[in-house]
Parts: structure tokens; C-alpha cells; sequence
């Protein structure tokens, strides 16, 4: 019972936060909407993709790229928790580590996944893309398994580190290889066998692939099914990854 | 009768430097117990080890009669701590912070609303609870902080430089407040201070720590009676000490190149005499002991208020939140 009202007091908190940071909101979406619609529309005009839209192409990847960037960069606001004393009385709490982490996980998961609704109902209004019910809610399982583990990611350095500035440093040399490694922008078919195996080492790859076939109605890649397997373990792994760190972390 | 913190042979080393260096503590119920030191003294470190925040590299404690090594999680949930820097979430309201700590804390759900309305009514926060943070003045936010380490009703509240950064003013009201929750909560209260006036007003009795060692613990004033006398502090050319010392009244003579500070019986007696045989006197002033007297008399030094002032801009430094 105490545990579980510190795991929702931990995610309301996080939740309220984003609600009142308009800002943070607003930048979450205007960001891929300019990849859809600059960088999407620019390239599209000269290039096709077996008969594809190259905007509609990488729709899946850009949602795929928004809760990758903001999933990773939620792991800030532990840096910032901890300038001010709010970290401390977090852990001072009588709270196990691992309540306190997923309390975490699961804010930012919160705040991600309505970024991504958002994002969706922008798609089926006005990027011409046709969400089913089922496509819907098996895209946000997807895109949650991959939140989890890319917020573990983002807590795992943040509670490591002290600067904000390190931490920018870092999570760009994460961040850069996970999503251009992961066949948002392009297809994966034809790639050469040295840039195929980056990719599908790549966990990300799996979610763009499971997210591209369902949305779009195309064939997976990878499967759906070994998609879904790779983002269940990497969501484990990184999960068992940030509890360790949360736990070792320094008050 | 049993003690709410025994503290034995309390000892801390960061990387082979010894921030506390044996502390013995025995604190009774109800009281408010100060820790005066200068910065570095070893005031925060102590505090950290009794609220299980740090482990000691030797010794032990027991809190609420919990051992700080072994039950570190029960000595958490009976205690509660007030936190040097602002510990609370800016976008929140007053209201919200109170709520996310009693959840937390494991307060039970039915008696949130009701132990929150409770100690915002103590600290006089209830108009503008529904406020968020960031529009609170820096006593309000203490205030507010006072409070919330209340609200699961704690036998023991730790308060880490409560007034630190705050005008003269804001910390005077802030002790009534502290004050108030001492009398009508019944908790006992452990503050760390390196403001003389606050440990002397707030405090029942007081620890001097210096180095990592406690060095006076008494009431203040007894503190100030074991000076030993009247302070006199004459600022003289060259000051005749050698007449000075046959004076018997006069206890203890410090010098510091031309500023004598003198123990002396009875002072008002015994000023005149003094002076004649002192020399060139630029200025004198005399007073009874104040605890920074006290501090001097076991320390044998000023309290370094230069030094101790770093911990303000720090905390400006670092005021924004997200």
C-alpha cells in the first residue's frame, strides 16, 4: 500500500509538471511536425518509395523518433531534481529505489504517450494516414515497451551524472546512432550488409518496423512477432539496468 | 527516561578526511536541540547520519529507539527533515507538495486532506495554498517545507540551516513558527545553525561543533555563564598587557594585534580602572557573553561567517527549478 501510493505520488507529480509546462508540450510536437513536413515533403519531392509517399514513409519513424528523443531527455529532470534539494526528499522518503524508478518511468511514459496521440491524431488529419482502432492500440503498445526502455536509458545517466551539460553530451551520442541506425528515414531492404547489421542490432529498428507495418499496412521487415519480442527484452534488460542504478544512487 | 536520539562515537571520513570525528549525543523528547558550527564543522554530516541519509564510517545512533545502521527505514518513516536547499516542486502548488510527501510517507488516504489542512493552518499557509511555489517569497517556501515534514506526524524533526539566505526579519517569524511546532506538536526538533541569535532564541540546549567534535553542550545560558565573566573588547595603540595581567578581576586575556578582548568580573566595576592602565584607547565596548563569546571561549576562534556566507550564493545558484 505505501509503495504503491509513493509509485502514484511519483507519477503525479510528473504528470502535473507536464500539464503545466505548456511549452514543453507544444515543442514535443512541433518538432516532428517539422520533420513531416519540411524534411518530409523536401525529400519526398524527389524521391518515391514503391509507390509510397516518402512523408507517409516515415510518419511511423518520426513518431518512433519522438518518443525516442523525449524518453531519453526526460532523464534531465533528475539532474534538475537534484540542483534543488526535490531528489533528496524524494529518496529520503521511506520508498524502495525501485518504486521511486518506475514512478519515474512511468511519468515519463505518461507525458510521452499523449505526445504520441497527439501526434497520431495530427497524422489521420492531415497527413492522409488511417489509424484503426487495433493499429492504434497496437502502436502505443509498441511505443510504450520502447519508452520504457529508452527512459531507462535517459534515468540511468541522469542519475549518474551532475551537469546538465554532460548529461546533453552524452544522450546526443546515444540518441543520434539509435534513430539514424534505425530505418526511420529509410527502408531497410537494400542496404549494404555492414549498415544492415548496425541496424539490426539496433532495438529501435524493431519498434520503426513494428510501428511501419501496422500503421501503414505494410509487410514487417523483421516480423511482428520477434519485433515485439526484441522490445519486450530491451524494455527488461533496461528496466533491470535502471533499477541497479537507482539503487546505487548517491543521496 | 529514554532519549529520542542516543548517538554514540559518531564518526564520518570522506575520502580519508574526517568531517565528524566522535559525536556523542543523548537528546530528550520535546526539546529543541541546536548544532552550532561553522560551515565545514561537521553540523550536516551529523544530522545526515542521525536521518540515515549517510551511514557513519564508526559508530552508531539510535533514533526513536531504531538502530540509523540496521533499520534505516523505520528511523525514515519517524522522523522528518527539513532540507538546506528549497525541496519542493516550483510548478506545484503549496497544496500539491504537501499531498505528493503524505503520499510518500504512507499517510493514510483518509486522513490526508484533514492532517494537511492541519499543519498549513500552523504555518499560516492556508490563503495561499493552492498558489504554485514558484510565487512563494523564500519564508513562505520554509514555511511550506516546515510544514510538509510534519505531515506524517514525525517524533523527531531535523532542520538543516533553516533560516540560511533569509533576511533578519523572515527568520524571526520563522522561529515563532518553529517554536509553535515544538509547543503545540510535541516533536522534538534538531536544528543545524551557524547564526548565533537563532541557536540562542530558538534553541533549549546547544552542541558547539567545531572540527568534527563537539566542544560545549549546555543551555545557552549556561553556556554564556561558563565564560566566565563580562566580555570587554578595547581596541588600544599598544595596549600595556603586562598591567593588565596583575588585575585579578580579569580572567583571560585574547589579543589580536590592537583589539584586546578581556573576561572580566564584574565589568561595569571594574571599566575604570582598566582603562587608565590600558593605554591609548581607541574604542571600547562591553557587553555580557553572548553565545558568539562562547563560541570564541571554546573554539578560539570567530565563528567564519566570511566562509559561512558561501552556502547563500550557493543556494542562489542553484534556486532555479524546472
Amino acid at each position: 500500500m505505501g509503495e504503491l501510493n509513493g509509485l502514484y505520488a511519483l507519477w503525479y507529480r510528473e504528470f502535473k509538471v507536464f500539464l503545466r509546462e505548456r511549452s514543453r508540450v507544444v515543442a514535443s510536437v512541433v518538432q516532428p511536425l517539422m520533420w513531416l513536413v519540411i524534411f518530409g515533403t523536401g525529400l519526398g519531392a524527389s524521391i518515391a518509395l514503391g509507390g509510397e509517399n516518402y512523408q507517409t514513409f516515415i510518419y511511423p519513424g518520426i513518431l518512433t523518433m519522438t518518443s525516442l528523443f523525449g524518453s531519453l531527455f526526460f532523464g534531465l529532470y533528475i539532474i534538475m531534481d537534484r540542483r534543488v534539494d526535490f531528489l533528496k526528499e524524494v529518496l529520503v522518503a521511506p520508498l524502495s529505489r525501485t518504486t521511486i524508478f518506475f514512478g519515474k518511468v512511468l511519468g515519463g511514459a505518461t507525458d510521452g504517450i499523449i505526445e504520441v496521440v497527439i501526434l497520431m491524431l495530427l497524422g489521420s488529419l492531415f497527413f492522409g494516414i488511417h489509424f484503426t482502432v487495433l493499429s492504434v492500440i497496437a502502436s502505443l503498445v509498441a511505443i510504450f515497451l520502447l519508452m520504457v526502455s529508452i527512459l531507462s536509458i535517459g534515468l540511468t545517466i541522469g542519475s549518474m551524472m551532475n551537469s546538465l551539460e554532460g548529461f546533453g553530451l552524452i544522450s546526443s551520442f546515444v540518441s543520434f546512432p539509435l534513430f539514424f541506425l534505425s530505418g526511420a528515414l529509410f527502408p531497410i531492404k537494400n542496404l549494404p550488409s555492414w549498415l544492415y547489421a548496425f541496424v539490426s542490432v539496433n532495438p529501435v529498428s524493431y519498434a520503426v518496423d513494428a510501428l511501419r507495418s501496422m500503421i501503414l499496412g505494410v509487410p514487417a521487415a523483421f516480423g511482428l512477432v520477434p519485433d515485439f519480442a526484441v522490445l519486450v527484452a530491451f524494455a527488461l534488460l533496461m528496466i533491470g539496468v535502471g533499477t541497479w542504478a537507482f539503487g546505487r544512487m548517491r543521496i | 527516561m529514554a532519549y529520542v536520539i542516543e548517538a554514540r562515537g559518531l564518526h564520518k571520513s570522506f575520502n580519508g578526511v574526517k568531517a565528524v570525528n566522535g559525536i556523542d549525543l543523548r537528546i530528550n523528547e520535546g526539546e529543541i536541540f541546536g548544532l552550532l558550527g561553522p560551515n565545514g564543522a561537521g553540523k550536516t554530516t551529523t544530522l545526515s547520519m542521525l536521518a540515515t541519509l549517510i551511514k557513519p564510517t564508526k559508530g552508531s545512533a539510535l533514533v526513536n529507539g531504531f538502530d540509523i545502521r540496521t533499520q534505516a527505514h523505520r528511523v525514515r518513516g519517524s522522523i522528518g527533515f527539513v532540507f538546506q536547499d528549497p525541496s519542493s516542486d516550483d510548478l506545484l502548488t503549496g497544496r500539491e507538495n504537501l499531498y505528493l510527501h503524505a503520499l510518500m510517507y504512507g499517510v493514510d488516504m483518509r486522513d490526508i486532506n484533514r492532517k494537511m489542512d492541519d499543519v498549513l493552518k500552523l504555518v499560516d499557509l492556508t490563503g495561499v495554498q493552492h498558489r504554485r511555489m514558484k510565487t512563494y517569497s523564500g519564508g513562505m517556501r520554509r514555511r511550506l517545507e516546515l510544514a510538509r515534514g510534519l505531515l506524517h506526524e514525525p517524533k523527531v524533526l531535523f532542520l538543516d540551516e533553516p533560516t540560511l539566505g533569509l533576511d533578519p526579519q523572515t527568520r524571526e517569524h520563522l522561529w515563532k513558527y518553529i517554536k509553535r511546532l515544538s509547543t503545540e506538536k510535541r516533536v522534538t526538533i534538531i536544528v543545524t545553525t551557524h547564526y548565533m541569535d537563532e541557536a540562542d532564541l530558538l534553541c533549549d540546549r546547544v552542541a558547539i561543533i567545531d572540527h568534527g567534535k563537539i566542544v560545549a553542550l549546555d543551555t545557552p545560558a549556561n553556556l554564556k555563564k561558563r565564560v566566565g565573566g563580562d566580555v570587554v573588547r578595547i581596541s588600544a595603540r599598544s595596549p600595556n598587557l603586562r598591567a593588565l595581567r596583575k588585575l585579578r578581576y580579569i580572567k583571560k586575556i585574547k589579543t589580536d594585534g590592537g583589539l584586546l578582548t578581556l573576561t572580566v568580573d564584574e565589568a561595569e566595576r571594574h571599566l575604570q580602572e582598566i582603562l587608565k592602565v590600558v593605554g591609548e584607547v581607541r574604542s571600547v565596548e562591553s557587553h555580557f557573553p553572548t553565545l558568539n563569546d562562547v563560541f570564541l571561549h571554546f573554539t578560539g576562534s570567530e565563528i567564519r561567517e566570511t566562509e559561512a556566507e558561501g552556502g547563500y550564493f550557493e543556494r542562489m545558484m542553484h534556486s532555479g527549478n524546472r
